[in-house]
């Protein structure tokens, strides 16, 4: 367990099993993606409710769920920096900020389209989609932060701060819809209960999920490397690959 | 399939527009992150291409002084 704590503090040895990981992560995800939108949105039944403006939910809520999930990465990650100061850790939070940014500006917006037809408006200020306006804009600070400060260790604490002091949001978010009285609907899926909608809309659901989870650790990977990369250029290693690789 | 036809499959009677929108921004905001992830890990990998090359590597330099060979005249 410690071995590996310890080899996870080495750029090298991630540089080298992220190289390994990464076309299983994408081609994985984007299979898993790509059967979960198809069946979502050709063959899952219509929701008597709703209708079709449903099946946005088979993006929305995987964006929703992984921006919510990126950040709690985020924050542990955050947390070694400053206990352990592994510089990996502040490399993982610096490269997957933007990707966490991208995810809750999905989930705000295909929220408003979805929201038009289901309840009439684009937008409400009520606590779940201001909490999430809340995580775009730490997301946003945290990008900030760290290209605004060029001394590396100080630059590291700062951020691991930021995204500490913001991790409060989480639980605000997760739990806005019990504790307000919202427009927006409960939780999809709890770990406690079982699914409230049939096999056929949960499951597309599912893999939608999982897909996106394995692209966002693709895409974490890839901007990882490119963040040691640019960090450790000056090292015999880093030189010893872009001579290797010619590209 | 949950429609009649594909036509129905677009249209999705009324929603379509409000569900393909989302769609499409969904794609196009991955791809540009992803593109954008791989432009500057190649622009990383060509800005250390140009470090190396412009540095002299000191094993294969000339160690100080150099010989030219000079064809002797015979006018």
């Amino acid at each position: 367990m410690w071995q590996i704590f310890h080899k996870l503090g080495s750029p090298k040895w991630f540089f080298g099993i992220a190289s390994t990981l990464m076309p299983w992560l994408l081609w994985i995800g984007v299979a898993l993606l790509a059967v979960g939108i198809g069946w979502g949105l050709a063959f899952a039944p219509q929701d008597y409710l709703q209708g079709n403006s449903y099946r946005i939910i088979f993006i929305h809520v995987p964006s929703a769920f992984l921006a919510q999930s990126v950040y709690m990465m985020m924050a542990v990650a955050g947390l070694v920096t400053l206990v352990w100061r592994m510089k990996l850790a502040d490399v993982f939070v610096k490269a997957v900020a933007p990707v966490g940014a991208a995810l809750t500006f999905l989930a705000l917006f295909t929220g408003a389209v979805w929201g038009k037809p289901t309840w009439g408006t684009w937008w409400i200020w009520d606590a779940r989609l201001t909490s999430m306006l809340i995580l775009l804009f730490l997301y946003f600070g945290v990008m900030a932060l760290g290209a605004a400060i060029s001394d590396e260790k100080s630059s590291a604490r700062a951020v691991a701060v930021l995204v500490l002091v913001g991790v409060v949001n989480i639980p605000i978010i997760k739990y806005s819809v019990e504790w307000w009285n919202t427009l927006h609907q409960p939780a999809t899926f709890k770990l406690t209960e079982k699914p409230s909608m049939p096999a056929e809309m949960w499951m597309p659901l599912l893999l939608s999920l999982l897909g996106l989870y394995l692209i966002f650790g693709w895409l974490a990977c890839l901007r990882m490397q490119t963040e040691i990369l640019m960090r450790e250029g000056r090292t015999r290693w880093v030189k010893e690959l872009v001579q290797a690789r010619g590209n | 399939m949950a429609f009649d036809s594909f036509g129905a499959f677009i249209v999705m009677e009324g929603h379509g527009p409000y569900v393909w929108t989302c769609y499409f921004v969904f794609f196009l905001l991955m791809g540009v992150l992803a593109w954008w992830s791989l432009r500057q890990r190649r622009a990383v990998i060509a800005r250390h291409h140009r470090q190396i090359g412009s540095t002299p590597i000191r094993n294969n330099s000339p160690a100080g002084a150099s010989f030219t060979r000079i064809e002797p005249s015979h006018d």
